[in-house]
């Protein structure tokens, strides 16, 4: 047997063929598995709720048998007290979307803990115990997100600028963060301590 | 030929001399980088610093920014240097290739200005075509991405165009296949949807899979030509390797994208995927070290470029702990549920995208230093041999201090911030007003000005070295010529 057969698996052929498989392969299992993802995160499904759950209560409570905490859609709390149809929570969700991407929130902000470090996490923002009650809440973060550069924070001195946020911008920021918080992200935040809900 | 010693285009080939316009620009954009980084890193130790001029969010967003556009400027300038030399034929459209480059050194310019002055728009859809799409990393507004794409599209042609006229390496094979998927990737970045876990999705498509797959791959290549070029190493041990390098970066890096789908409202599958084939990701990293240093070793650390060589093997390391041990450390869901999000993000960040890529591109423009001059000296004994490597010393000793500045500070918020306070408001200024992690700010921000020092004496080298050096080339023995197809 010569040198060059017994070692057929040092050989050039050899790997850059198992580079065009294992490269094809790795990519078929990504499409299929983005198939299955895309369904499972539509909106409306049961990961990823329906634009009009902001007609809802939304909690985040402990899970015994996922062994961490998952929203929770509860009874009927419209925001801003109005219930909206699927449409109009959907241009409201996404009102406040572009909202989010037009300010730049992302550059100083975590959403889903994607962005950047210099201010909290927005994941379950509309959970926080820092608005105070639920009763003042909707109104104290659209009062915020519209005039945030005079307000204390923090110890720090950081602060979030002024952003020429809009009343109705900031209502649909506030719709987009009810939104975001009924997602599913599987225990992220975990121990998240979220306001109290209860009547 | 010109004078040795004596900078001169006539020292260049076509390619070449598109490629030291693309490095010029890549390497301003690279101090653009840093200067905004410093000034965010500021904001950190003092909130007032350009408080309602330039935000934290600005600085941010420029710094990064940057950092995507400078690096991807030195990846074009990177294939046009070492395109005619591998394919053995001239640049098929050098006019078009000038032609895109001012195109698109001026939409980079024009976009950038719009950051620093309009920096935010309404809540519509014409501030994500117009001003900023507000996703990170790729904030560029719709208008720049549709011209990036055909920049990119111009530029893949001419690869393609020139391997085609020429002949077809194996370096020259892998770089075209990945090109495709490079260009093909940044397309699903480009659409608006309200729904943020979709918007996640796609978006990590064209995040991971470029930094993480295909950057990796354009790096392999690079690495090879370095090799090739600097110790003469055979192109049969060498495209060898990058074939084993390539199966082991996709076989790993595909499925490994699936590490960014564990908190996005992603399904509880993606643990398991994600986790296991995202710890595989050192190991073609591993095998890039091996290659480097075996390579090295087995001709005897003989080389006719000293500072290439250099940052070459840095450049190895570097990928290996910055992309492979600081990736791993927290990529398993287990751990990255506390670390997610926390400034264990950038201490990775920035030693994986300084190791990876900012070492290798530097690489690149000392190549480019040394035919500019003439194919001049640049092994022992030169003038000034002091620069390259105390830059390379600044340049290491301020990205290590910067990240573990912002290790330790991730450390004490995953702790504090993330298991102990549940990451709500009060949890996260918690964390960030403990001491810990204000010294880690600080400490990062020292050896961010060590980094810049380190910058500046690297600008300062590349402009001097080889100045008046009156020996050529040293020369190798080894075949590097390209196989015949």
């Amino acid at each position: 047997m010569s040198q060059t057969e017994a070692l057929w698996w040092a050989s050039e052929s050899f790997w850059r063929k198992t580079a065009i498989w294992v490269t094809a392969g790795s990519f078929v299992a990504l499409i299929f598995l983005t198939f299955d993802t895309m369904s499972q995160i539509t909106a409306g499904t049961k990961r990823v709720p329906a634009y009009s759950v902001i007609n809802h209560r939304v909690d985040y409570v402990f899970d015994e048998k996922r062994n961490f905490q998952v929203p929770v859609i509860g009874p009927e709390e419209p925001l801003f007290g109005q219930m909206l149809t699927e449409e109009q929570a959907a241009a409201m969700v996404s009102k406040g979307k572009l909202t989010v991407q037009a300010k730049n929130c992302m550059n100083c902000h975590t959403l889903l803990g994607n962005g950047a470090y210099y201010a909290p996490d927005l994941t379950k923002a509309w959970l926080d115990p820092a608005w105070g009650s639920k009763e003042v809440r909707e109104q104290s973060m659209v009062e915020f997100l519209m005039n945030p550069q005079e307000r204390l924070h923090n110890v720090l001195g950081r602060r979030m600028p002024n952003l020429k946020i809009t009343e109705e911008e900031a209502r649909a920021t506030v719709a987009f963060l009810k939104w975001m918080s009924s997602i599913d992200t599987n225990g992220f935040p975990y121990n998240f301590k979220p306001l109290d809900q209860e009547n | 030929m010109a004078a040795l010693g004596v900078l001169d285009g006539a020292n260049l080939n076509g390619g070449q001399k598109l490629a030291v316009k693309y490095f010029t620009v890549a390497f301003i954009l690279f101090g653009a980088q840093i200067l905004f980084g410093l000034l965010a890193g500021l904001q950190y130790l003092n909130p007032d610093f350009l408080f309602g001029v330039l935000d934290f969010s600005v600085n941010r967003m420029v710094h990064i920014n940057a950092l995507v556009v400078w690096l991807l400027f030195g990846f074009i300038g990177s294939v046009y240097w070492l395109l005619e030399d591998e394919a053995g034929s001239p640049v098929v459209g050098i006019k078009l290739g000038n032609l895109i480059f001012w195109i698109f050194t001026l939409a980079v310019a024009a976009v950038v200005v719009v950051y620093l002055v309009v920096q935010i728009g309404p809540g519509e859809k014409s501030s994500i075509w117009l001003i900023n799409e507000g996703r990170e990393y790729i904030e560029a507004p719709r208008w720049a991405d549709i011209g990036i794409v055909v920049c990119v599209l111009v530029f893949f042609f001419n690869v393609v165009a020139t391997f085609t006229k020429g002949r077809y390496t194996g370096i020259g094979g892998v770089l075209v296949l990945d090109l495709v998927a490079l260009a093909g990737l940044y397309l699903a970045g480009m659409f608006y949807t309200p729904n943020i876990s979709v918007d996640q999705f796609w978006w990590w498509w064209v995040i991971h899979l470029w930094v993480e797959a295909t950057w990796e791959v354009m790096v392999g290549c690079l690495m090879a030509y370095a090799l090739i070029k600097t110790l003469g190493v055979r192109r049969k041990i060498v495209e060898t390797w990058l074939y084993i390098e390539v199966a082991l970066m996709f076989g790993s890096g595909i499925l490994g994208l699936g590490h960014h789908y564990f908190w996005i409202g992603t399904p509880e599958y993606w643990f398991t995927i994600g986790g296991f084939f995202s710890a595989l990701e050192p190991i073609p990293l591993v095998a890039m070290v091996v290659h480097a240093v075996f390579d090295s070793g087995a001709h005897k650390m003989k080389n006719n470029n000293h500072p290439v060589l250099g940052w070459t093997i840095a450049h190895a390391f570097g990928n290996f702990f910055g992309a492979g041990v600081w990736g791993f450390m927290h990529t398993l869901p287990q751990i990255n549920l506390f670390t997610h999000g926390t400034q264990w993000t950038p201490s990775h960040g920035h030693l994986a995208f300084f190791g990876a890529y900012a070492t290798i591109v530097i690489a690149f423009f000392y190549l480019a230093m040394q035919k500019w001059r003439g194919n001049v000296w640049m092994s022992g004994n030169m003038a000034g041999d002091w620069k390259w490597k105390w830059s390379l010393a600044l340049l290491h000793i301020g990205m290590i201090g910067m990240v573990m500045g912002m290790l330790v500070a991730g450390y004490q918020q995953s702790f504090i911030e993330r298991a102990i306070e549940g990451s709500t408001w009060m949890g996260y200024f918690t964390a960030q007003a403990h001491p810990w992690f204000l010294q880690g700010m600080w400490w990062r921000q020292i050896f961010g000005w060590v980094f810049a020092a380190g910058y500046v004496l690297l600008a300062w080298d590349l402009l001097t070295i080889g100045k008046r050096e009156t020996r050529p080339i040293a020369v190798l023995h080894g075949d590097a010529s390209p196989a015949t197809a």
